[in-house]
């Protein structure tokens, strides 16, 4: 429970847009220790999504180190990168991103497709993630047939279904009414409190940053307040 | 009234204004009826043609005689007493020195396609002094006609033009005999140009062939004298013949190849026109579904369904005319012309024709084209009015 | 494979437009089929053409007759096995149009030269001596239902015999097959003897030799011996091997095969138009998804073989449907054309590459999506959203 998970130093991203030049991230330096779970908020245009982008290997910082459970992510190959995220991230997002073609338990599978498990193991651990998200009497549903927070918890599900370290969630209640918004809540807090989750949840609505332990808050590509463990 | 075709018209142009954003479907589309009407005015202009050369080598004022039962005249047999009897019939024009006719006889030589270098069988017709009085529209063009008594020959022009070595002055053997081509004929485009012709007793004689002949052709007094003519003759004990106007003998010898053509032909674009009409179908379903939200906000403004559906089907029409006239154009623009030669089955022979891209063929094109862009267009337009309008917007 | 569940369900995305885009291929692949069975069909004769044969015609014409003495100083050619000759009956059996292939033969020697033409001893024996009776081939019992001992009127176009009339009877002796199923059995063999002595002229003349040779490699060699011995008679021949033959007799037609090929052409160029259309649009529509394979660890290369799979599914989808339909259309139309074009049928060549067709298509159909869902940013295409 103790250590860090995720240490970034001197981090900066800076983008180029026609002929101007714009920085993002502006040497930020964070740590994330082991099952903490970090809200990130910050008005739209701070950088919050290219933080999560980074941490989940999906985007390489301009300058600066982004390391994770010891492994160094910024100086991974793209292939590399995709074998570690399957390995060890989830990504829950704003719009769910279901594969509409797929029912719910097909969904939850996807990520244990580049594994090698069989198919009777890989349909027993899809069974069982969702059923930690309590839809197990829907995995034959296809997307189209789910609420929003169903889709979102079939998402939460596919998220955690090949047990990754870290949860990376981007406004995970943004498309949501206010009661589904708390049970989504509510249930990445369990997965924090009973599975050992590490999550990080970018938002920029104060009652969700809440059910979160540690708040930070970003602004022009710099953090406000730096981490406490 | 006038409020609908008003507004028929305006959703028309919106659709047709913003085609340039489907451009890569439409062009599908466009490209697919076009490979369809292509294939069809070529395929057909083959038969077309074919058969122009053929007709038109028949006069309905020539009657030819040949032994009862024989499908050509490669399979006939006439004797020289039996052409006599014919000599005698009624309907027949005659001059001083009798009845105008030709009594003939070909065999089948190989001579080398200027094309591809192969040999091809070529006929070579004997015939007599009447030759080129009972056939219409024919002349001597260059050189002179061949002295009888000797190895000459006059070729038709598009044996000249077909095969290697036909040119006046030449010299040519078939087996032993050396030939020498002093003229050329036209007979009006017909299946006779593509024949060599020499005197029937010089051919009789190297070929040993005796007296005897496999066709008689006369000139008649007119068109309707022929039942006259061949009552004598099918009632003469002496003869056993088979007469037809010569523009009824050569539809029947035409008639193999070019219901080959046909049966291959019709068939073949009727399932590429389907293949087409899936194609116009997904491009169409497409566009309606690209517009959803424009075809939605035009029915809460209060267009009506008929406006849309109409809009739609012209859009896929004029695809799908479009699509017609490229590959109508294309097909004119190289085949139509064009000449081949092929091997006519009934005589055993080549005949030279031309590809003819007709008019009337162009116009079956382009209506199979419209045809297309109308199925393609039906369903994706009633698609289009079903969906319900709250649906179609709630999808922005 | 694991991974075949999703292309499979991706491809159904879009129902409609998946059925449509299949339907094309099926037509294309319908269309190939039958037109590679026909134009196989009509080259018939050059594919199973034996190369030990040669056949030997009037150098003029194949009209013309060739004198029947050449037989021997044929036969007495070094290289040269055996000769057998023949001739064009050109009759009908009741029907004037529908003609089918009689030819007088020299029976025992022509057994040997075409050993492919299967017959019972005791038929063969019945055949050889009873001089009026012929064999007809399976294809024409299955057409007229012939059986043996039946005597049949054959009635010759050319062949006026000695009684004046054209009509010749004929015992049937034997029915014989053959064991290339390319091959044809519309047709019937008879007794040169019967023939040469029935008919009214031209005796003592043959149609044409074939000649069978011991070294197929000697094939131009031993042609140019048997031409070069009549090269100073009145009637010079043309010697050349069966596949040349038939080849020739096919040229005359004109090129059947460029025109098929130019034909199919057209039609798979617009089938790779219409499935790349839909390729593009189906990647079109869910680059956020392909961008979300990415985030759960899918390699680029991943993604693009996704994409390309999809596209070869839908053209074997298609494309399998659509040889199989041709295929059972051959079936029927086989026994229809047996007389006038054996041997319509889908080669096994034809349909292997039939398959690689597809395969290709898929990938050609499918490789600038493909390409386009491999070079996905994932932050770009989830950003879009």
């Amino acid at each position: 429970m103790s250590g860090d998970l995720v240490v970034l130093r001197d981090i900066s991203r800076t983008y180029q847009k026609g002929k101007e030049r714009v920085e993002v991230l502006h040497k930020l330096n964070l740590t994330i220790a082991e099952c903490d779970f970090l809200a990130l908020m910050g008005p739209s245009g701070s950088g919050k999504t290219t933080l999560l982008n980074l941490l989940g290997g999906l985007d390489k910082p301009t300058s600066g180190t982004v390391e994770v459970g010891g492994e160094a992510l910024h100086s991974m190959s793209s292939g590399a990168l995709s074998k570690w995220r399957a390995r060890h991230v989830g990504f829950i997002f704003q719009f769910y991103n279901l594969l509409p073609v797929l029912t719910a338990q097909k969904n939850v599978e996807l990520p244990l497709l580049l594994t090698n498990l069989g198919s009777k193991e890989r349909a027993k651990r899809a069974a069982t993630a969702l059923s930690i998200v309590g839809l197990e009497d829907r995995a034959k549903h296809y997307p189209r047939e789910l609420s929003g927070g169903q889709e979102q918890r079939v998402a939460i599900a596919r998220a955690i279904v090949s047990d990754p370290t870290l949860l990376l969630c981007d406004e995970p209640t943004g498309d949501l009414d206010r009661e589904t918004a708390d049970e989504i809540l509510a249930l990445l807090q369990a997965l924090n409190r009973d599975h050992n989750k590490t999550i990080v949840m970018v938002t920029h609505d104060a009652i969700s940053a809440d059910y979160a332990t540690h708040t930070l808050h970003l602004d022009k590509g710099t953090l406000a307040a730096e981490a406490t463990a | 009234m006038m409020t609908q075709l008003k507004q028929i018209i305006s959703v028309t142009a919106m659709n047709l204004r913003s085609l340039p954003q489907r451009l890569a479907a439409s062009v599908v589309a466009v490209i697919g009826v076009g490979a369809v009407v292509g294939v069809f005015a070529g395929v057909l202009s083959m038969a077309s043609g074919f058969e122009k050369t053929m007709l038109s080598a028949g006069s309905e004022g020539t009657a030819i005689v040949i032994r009862a039962g024989s499908s050509s005249e490669l399979s006939s047999g006439i004797g020289n007493n039996q052409v006599q009897v014919i000599a005698e019939a009624p309907g027949v024009v005659k001059n001083e020195q009798g009845a105008i006719l030709s009594a003939e006889l070909f065999v089948l030589v190989d001579i080398a396609k200027k094309s591809n270098n192969q040999d091809g069988n070529v006929p070579l017709r004997g015939v007599q002094a009447g030759a080129f009085q009972v056939r219409d529209n024919i002349a001597i063009v260059e050189g002179r006609m061949f002295d009888t008594g000797k190895n000459e020959m006059v070729v038709g022009r598009a044996a000249q033009q077909t095969f290697s070595g036909l040119d006046v002055g030449s010299v040519i053997p078939f087996g032993l005999t050396e030939w020498t081509v002093v003229g050329i004929f036209e007979n009006d485009g017909s299946v006779s140009e593509s024949e060599l012709w020499t005197d029937v007793r010089v051919l009789q004689s190297i070929y040993r062939r005796g007296n005897s002949f496999q066709s008689v052709r006369v000139k008649l007094e007119s068109p309707e004298a022929i039942e006259a003519f061949t009552d004598f003759l099918k009632e003469d004990p002496r003869i056993d013949p088979d007469v037809y106007s010569e523009k009824a003998f050569y539809s029947q010898q035409s008639e193999t190849l070019a219901t080959f053509i046909r049966v291959v032909g019709y068939p073949l674009t009727v399932l590429m026109a389907i293949g087409a009409i899936f194609g116009a179908l997904n491009t169409m379903y497409s566009s309606v579904s690209a517009r959803g939200k424009e075809i939605a906000t035009l029915r809460a403004l209060g267009f009506g369904p008929l406006s849309i559906l109409t809009s739609t089907i012209i859009e896929s029409g004029a695809l799908a005319v479009l699509g017609g006239i490229l590959g109508g154009g294309l097909a004119w623009l190289f085949l139509n012309g064009y000449t081949v030669s092929t091997l006519n089955g009934a005589s055993f022979s080549q005949v030279v024709f031309d590809f003819a891209v007709s008019p009337d063929l162009l116009v079956q094109g382009l209506i199979a084209a419209v045809i297309i862009g109308l199925v393609g267009g039906l369903f994706p337009a009633i698609r289009a009015v079903r969906i319900p309008v709250s649906a179609a917007l709630r999808e922005l | 494979m694991k991974y075949f569940y999703l292309v499979w369900k991706s491809i159904w995305r879009k129902k409609v437009r998946t059925i449509l885009t299949v339907l094309s291929v099926l037509v294309a692949f319908l269309l190939y089929g039958l037109l590679s069975a026909f134009n196989q069909a009509f080259r018939g004769g050059v594919d199973i053409a034996n190369a030990s044969r040669l056949v030997t015609i009037d150098k003029i014409s194949l009209i013309n007759p060739v004198p029947a003495s050449y037989q021997q100083k044929i036969r007495a050619v070094p290289g040269v096995k055996q000769v057998a000759m023949s001739n064009w009956f050109g009759g009908y059996y009741q029907d004037k149009k529908a003609q089918f292939a009689q030819f007088p033969v020299n029976p025992e020697t022509y057994l040997e030269v075409y050993p492919e033409l299967i017959l019972p001893d005791d038929q063969k024996e019945k055949w050889f001596s009873t001089r009026d009776s012929a064999i007809v081939g399976r294809d024409l019992v299955n057409i007229y239902g012939w059986k043996i001992g039946d005597r049949i009127p054959i009635h010759s176009e050319i062949w006026t015999n000695e009684s004046g009339s054209q009509v010749w009877d004929f015992e049937i002796a034997g029915i014989f097959d053959t064991d290339d199923p390319r091959g044809s059995t519309a047709l019937m063999l008879f007794h040169y003897k019967y023939f040469d002595e029935g008919r009214a002229f031209a005796k003592g003349n043959v149609g044409w030799y074939v000649v069978t040779i011991d070294d197929p490699g000697r094939a131009a060699e031993i042609a140019n011996a048997i031409d070069t011995q009549f090269a100073n008679s009145p009637n010079q021949t043309k010697t050349s091997t069966e596949a040349a033959f038939a080849e020739s007799f096919l040229k005359q037609f004109g090129n059947i095969a460029l025109i098929v090929r130019l034909i199919l052409t057209a039609v798979f160029f617009t089938i790779l138009l219409v499935a790349g259309n839909t390729m593009a649009q189906s990647v079109r529509e869910r680059l956020s998804e392909l961008a979300v394979l990415k985030t759960l660890g899918f390699v680029n290369g991943g993604v693009m073989g996704i994409v390309l799979a999809e596209s070869i599914l839908v053209m074997l989808l298609g494309g399998l449907i659509g040889l199989g339909s041709a295929w059972l259309l051959l079936v029927m139309l086989a026994k229809q054309t047996a007389a006038v074009l054996p041997g319509l049928m889908l080669s096994n060549e034809a349909l292997v590459t039939g398959v690689l067709l597809m395969v290709l298509a898929g990938i050609v159909a499918g490789v600038f999506p493909a390409l386009r869902a491999m070079r996905l940013t994932i932050v770009e295409a989830l950003a879009r959203t």
